[in-house]
């Protein structure tokens, strides 16, 4: 049932790195994250890999496997064949700390930066009614366990540095949407996501939504209709008037 | 130490789970300068794995749930050894923390009037959970992490700094707590990515660390479940109880090997699925137990009736307590009547039509298809009992968390007592709120009262750092590798102290154990202190045997069965027993273990159940008095 497995392993720290080539057993049902965790455990007791839950439902183990960005966890090895060599690499986006583990602060300060949740006035906890029609919108998106592949995957800062300062990445767009959708949030983020989150760097290639390991259809169901939404508030000639006569009043 | 990184706080909450979370918020909002110190990223605790739901006697879907019925389900399900006044606070305090999460944000399923939607789970009267699909510690974890990041937004405005009053230092590993004079007053520990160490000065410290599950080979725990805030407590000089205790959720993945452990939710079977062994029975009906009968259907069409009417049926009894269940299939496997990988079955596909599976239990679909090629809308899963939950843990204060150490605070799964022999499921969620804030609340409490602030002596610090680069300095011609020692550890709590027990495998537990400590004094590991996993297990393996060694002896003091501890042995239930405790506590490095009367139970709680019941669970006496 085992057979020996060609991996390639980055590993390296800020001040670089390269591939190192490791043959390892591999097991009948593993995934990857198990292989790397045998090398830990025969070959390179210091080799660094972020994970926690083992189970899809954590996204700690983020990383590029063959050069698709994916949880370690959820890569079966059975999708390889076995003579063929599996690449483990960590995700580019961020900056590298050790071997398979990045500095993933980036989404942490982005997460900061969009208004929380703001509960409706005058209703007591206790009292929330919304219907379960309404709260699914959100939910698909609050399925997200932060895996951060579609922030890294995403070009306008995968290949552009310079776009991390002012882009909050498909995940606080996403967040975003989430807020905006939610049936009782009170907080108006419309204008915000476009001036303050980058919402207009994104030009819908859909990379996010293809390594979505929770399937969330980030760009059809949360980037496109907030785009929309931009739009309707821009450039829909009444809403303009009616901001220009009455902008005092809000 | 000119490298020694050093920070002072009012509180320090060490774990980043639901109870550690909830707890920070609280003590922030006292107005405690407060910082959380958790070994993963912040967002990735372990609260995230929980699936089935939050236990709370909302009366959403049926109006006659109370927090009386909800106390006593939780009694039941402890089979009476709870801490009576844990289970009381926990029944009346769940409902409002479950709707202050929508203050935060979060949105569980609704019922068609647009409440909390609850649903059915084992050991419990009435629907009872409110949900997220099956993913509701997803959406517990996140609404405290939104809520943490806009208490911050909040300072943020007022003082321009994100972290003026609560910080999270995630990736942190505490190894020890530093006391002065008996008091807390402060933190030891290394960052994970440089090695680097740092000491947290703090009057007060709340351990949120979860539980010990890692020192187990199949469970459905991850790494971070090493038995920390037990051991820390432990070394602190606070006592443990229950620790005898250990859940075995019926229901984990068997199969492949890879995946062994990870939890299969309960609410496949809340929601109709039923477990079959390989004759295709439903084997289930042949285990109810005296206790439970006259609450649990005795046949195939009574059951499947219950879904709909469960005002004039009684309950399948595949939703008997989470002990019964997994002792049922360990049974069924021993007998020769389990699945091909040594499970059994558990399907909900000839149950519930497809698109209503892929409704109710989306990441349970999700996790067999991607994990196991099993489509669980077409086919039957196999499962089998892995270790989930201690009900052991940290002896406190009901009401503030307090132990008995001063500036010492527990909550959620590291603290003991709420949910006595065996935890119901739900519990543990609406477990986490409660005490995490009441926790936090008691830290502040008592910070507010201090008038003096505890000092960390240099040699106390030196200590603390001597002890966490030992395993640097052993000499490589003994040195033990601590994966290995790992793996035996794992092994020996599986085989011998294990879901069912007898006195001679305990004992050679005690003394594997033993020999387990001493080969430990020699690991050795390579490298650098920058991310080295090796160091890092060889640093828990401490934590994780003196933990283990609580569980094997108190386990074999114990001389019956009772939800988590099943003895071969003593098969019975004893009255006498369920009035004492098991408290564990640390004398250099051995583990002492004495028993301890249990408080009687308030009378007007007592009041709420049966005479006929409580014949079954007190002693006579008691039931005179």
């Amino acid at each position: 049932m085992g057979y020996q497995g060609h991996f390639r392993v980055w590993r390296g720290s800020d001040e670089g790195g390269g591939l190192e080539d490791f043959t390892v057993e591999v097991n009948e049902g593993e995934v990857v994250l198990d292989v790397i965790h045998r090398l830990q455990a025969t070959q390179t007791p210091d080799l660094a890999v972020r994970w926690n839950c083992k189970a899809g439902k954590c996204g700690s183990c983020s990383a590029e496997i063959n050069g698709k960005p994916r949880l370690l966890c959820m890569t079966r090895m059975s999708v390889f064949a076995e003579d063929e060599t599996v690449t483990v690499t960590p995700m580019r986006t961020f900056p590298v700390i050790r071997d398979l583990v990045t500095d993933v602060s980036y989404n942490y300060k982005k997460a900061r930066e969009i208004p929380a949740f703001k509960p409706p006035a005058g209703v007591a906890p206790g009292e929330y009614r919304m219907q379960q029609v309404d709260v699914e919108r959100s939910q698909e998106f609050r399925k997200c366990i932060e895996c951060f592949l579609c922030n890294n995957t995403c070009h306008v800062i995968r290949d552009h540095e310079e776009n991390k300062e002012s882009f909050a990445g498909p995940r606080f767009l996403m967040r975003v949407a989430e807020l905006e959708m939610h049936p009782l949030d009170e907080a108006d983020r419309v204008q915000e996501a476009q001036s303050q989150h980058g919402l207009g760097l994104c030009n819908i290639t859909k990379c996010c939504t293809e390594v979505c390991p929770e399937h969330i259809k980030i760009t059809d169901n949360a980037l496109i209709p907030m785009k929309e939404r931009v739009a309707d508030r821009r450039y829909d000639p009444i809403v303009w008037l009616g901001n220009k006569l009455f902008r005092n009043k809000s | 130490m000119p490298e020694l990184e050093r920070h002072s706080f009012d509180v320090l909450v060490i774990g980043a789970g639901g109870a550690g979370l909830r707890a920070a918020i609280e003590a922030r909002e006292h107005g405690m300068r407060t910082a959380v110190l958790c070994k993963s990223l912040f967002g990735k605790a372990h609260t995230v794995m929980a699936e089935g739901g939050i236990a709370a006697a909302m009366g959403n879907v049926n109006s006659n749930d109370s927090w009386q019925v909800h106390f006593r389900d939780t009694m039941r399900g402890g089979k009476f050894l709870n801490n009576w006044r844990m289970a009381e606070l926990h029944a009346k305090e769940a409902p409002d923390r479950v709707w202050e999460l929508e203050t935060y944000g979060a949105l569980f399923d609704r019922t068609k009037d647009g409440r909390i939607s609850q649903r059915n789970f084992g050991g419990h009267e009435y629907p009872r959970l409110a949900h997220v699909g099956d993913r509701t510690g997803l959406e517990l974890i996140r609404s405290l992490q939104q809520k943490v990041v806009s208490l911050q937004q909040d300072d943020y405005a007022e003082t321009g700094d994100y972290e003026s009053r609560l910080k999270v230092f995630q990736e942190f590993t505490v190894t020890d707590l530093v006391l002065d004079d008996g008091k807390v007053a402060g933190a030891f520990g290394y960052w994970r990515e440089s090695g680097r160490f740092v000491l947290f000065e703090a009057p007060a410290v709340v351990l949120a660390t979860g539980g010990i599950g890692k020192s187990f080979k199949v469970t459905s725990n991850s790494w971070e479940y090493t038995g920390d805030g037990h051991a820390l407590a432990l070394r602190a000089g606070a006592s443990l109880i229950n620790m005898e205790f250990v859940q075995f959720h019926p229901t984990g993945m068997v199969w492949p090997p890879s995946v062994k452990g990870i939890l299969v939710t309960e609410s496949v079977r809340g929601d109709g699925g039923v477990l079959r062994n390989s004759d295709g029975k439903r084997f289930m009906f042949d285990y109810i137990p005296e206790v439970f009968k006259d609450k649990y259907a005795d046949n195939e069409a009574e059951a499947d009736r219950w879904y709909a009417d469960p005002g004039n049926n009684r309950r399948p009894p595949e939703l008997l307590p989470r002990d019964e269940v997994a002792r049922a299939i360990n049974s069924e496997v021993k007998a020769g009547r389990g699945s091909e990988h040594g499970g059994v079955f558990l399907d909900v596909s000839t149950r519930l039509p497809a698109e209503e599976i892929m409704r109710r239990l989306p990441s349970m679909h999700h996790q067999f298809k991607e994990l196991a090629d099993v489509d669980i809308t077409a086919q039957p899963m196999e499962v089998g009992p892995t270790c989930h939950y201690v009900m052991g843990g940290v002896q406190v204060d009901p009401d503030t968390g307090a132990s008995s150490v001063p500036g010492l605070f527990a909550a959620g799964e590291v603290s003991g007592g709420m949910h006595g022999s065996n935890r119901l499921g739900g519990n543990s969620l609406s477990d986490l709120l409660v005490f995490g804030r009441r926790a936090g609340a008691g830290a502040s409490d008592y910070v507010g009262g201090l008038s003096a602030r505890p000092v960390c002596s240099d040699e106390a610090v030196a200590e603390a750092e001597r002890t966490a680069v030992a395993p640097f300095s052993g000499s490589d011609a003994a040195g033990e590798n601590p994966y290995t020692l790992h793996m035996e550890l794992q092994q020996a709590m599986n085989d011998l102290v294990g879901i069912i027990r007898r006195a001679e495998e305990m004992d050679q537990a005690v003394k594997r154990l033993e020999e387990l400590k001493r080969r430990a004094a020699t690991l050795v590991v390579e490298g650098h202190r920058q991310f080295n996993p090796g160091w890092h297990l060889a640093l828990d393996l401490r934590n994780m045997l003196v933990v283990s060694e609580c569980v094997a002896r108190a386990a074999l003091l114990r001389t019956e069965s009772r939800g988590g501890h099943t003895r071969d042995d003593f098969p019975g239930m004893d009255a006498d027993w369920r009035r004492k405790l098991l408290v564990c506590t640390l004398t250099g490095s051995s583990v002492e273990v004495v028993e301890e009367p249990q408080l009687p139970i308030r009378s007007d709680l007592l009041a709420l159940f049966e005479q006929s019941e409580l014949q079954k669970y007190l002693t006579a006496d008691e039931l005179e008095g």
